[in-house]
């Protein structure tokens, strides 16, 4: 059977359960998934947090997660993979980001699910800004993220 | 050429996006930045730090030294906090 890769940058929320079912159902070839949820804290540290507003940039954000998940389907035998990613403003308790990936096997599952996030984070046009009740910030970009996506490169 | 902006590079300049001609001995990304860094106070601010800024040439990540001969849409952005 052919491999499923969808890529989907929305506004609304999304169904994991789904995701993970529109992946797998009716197929007897796949043995494992794996599924990554990130979700909106409710704080930055010590600091209260009311919302995230996420800014994309239209266009390249899918055009951007396509090429990972294309890099990912060519690096590991997956039957599938899905990837959805919200924009706009989002509470604490809500999801922002979805990966799934499908393979045979776990181990193949594993990585590319962690190999798609951390280029995520690192390479994908998505900016937040924190609301808080001093007003809000731009979230600044993590080291240890770029280094998670750096071990990925060879 | 087009030239977008995002987050807090877009709240310093002012703007989201803009139509801009530099001239012809602009030729790269990083002298395309130092150009635009003297077109105003809302440019030398988002532009304050050349090495943060991270550049798309066409929606494709880019490094400062490419050349922007033939770009059809230039985006500058902070580094990403997606995910």
């Amino acid at each position: 059977m052919t491999a499923i890769v969808t890529v989907r940058v929305q506004r609304e929320d999304f169904d994991t359960a789904a995701e993970i079912a529109a992946l797998s159902n009716g197929r007897t070839d796949i043995g494992a998934v794996v599924s990554f949820s990130g979700l909106c804290r409710g704080n930055d540290h010590e600091t209260p947090i009311s919302a995230l507003t996420l800014e994309h940039y239209p266009g390249m954000a899918e055009a951007e997660i396509m090429r990972h998940a294309e890099q990912a389907m060519a690096r590991w035998p997956l039957q599938g993979l899905t990837v959805i990613h919200r924009f706009g403003r989002i509470t604490p308790g809500e999801n922002i980001v979805l990966v799934v990936t499908a393979s045979s096997h776990r181990q193949a599952a594993f990585e590319a699910a962690e190999f798609l996030m951390d280029y995520l984070k690192t390479n994908a046009p998505f900016w937040k800004r924190e609301e808080t009740e001093d007003g809000g910030s731009w979230v600044e970009a993590k080291g240890h993220d770029d280094a998670a996506a750096a071990r990925w490169a060879k | 050429m087009k030239v977008k902006y995002f987050a807090w590079v877009r709240e310093r300049i002012g703007k989201a996006e803009e139509t801009v001609e530099p001239p012809a001995d602009v030729r790269t990304v990083s002298e395309l930045i130092a150009w635009l860094t003297a077109q105003g106070d809302g440019y030398a601010y988002a532009f304050e730090k050349p090495k943060v800024i991270r550049t798309a040439i066409d929606q494709t990540h880019v490094q400062p030294d490419t050349a922007i001969a033939g770009a059809r849409e230039i985006a500058f952005f902070p580094p990403m906090t997606g995910g």
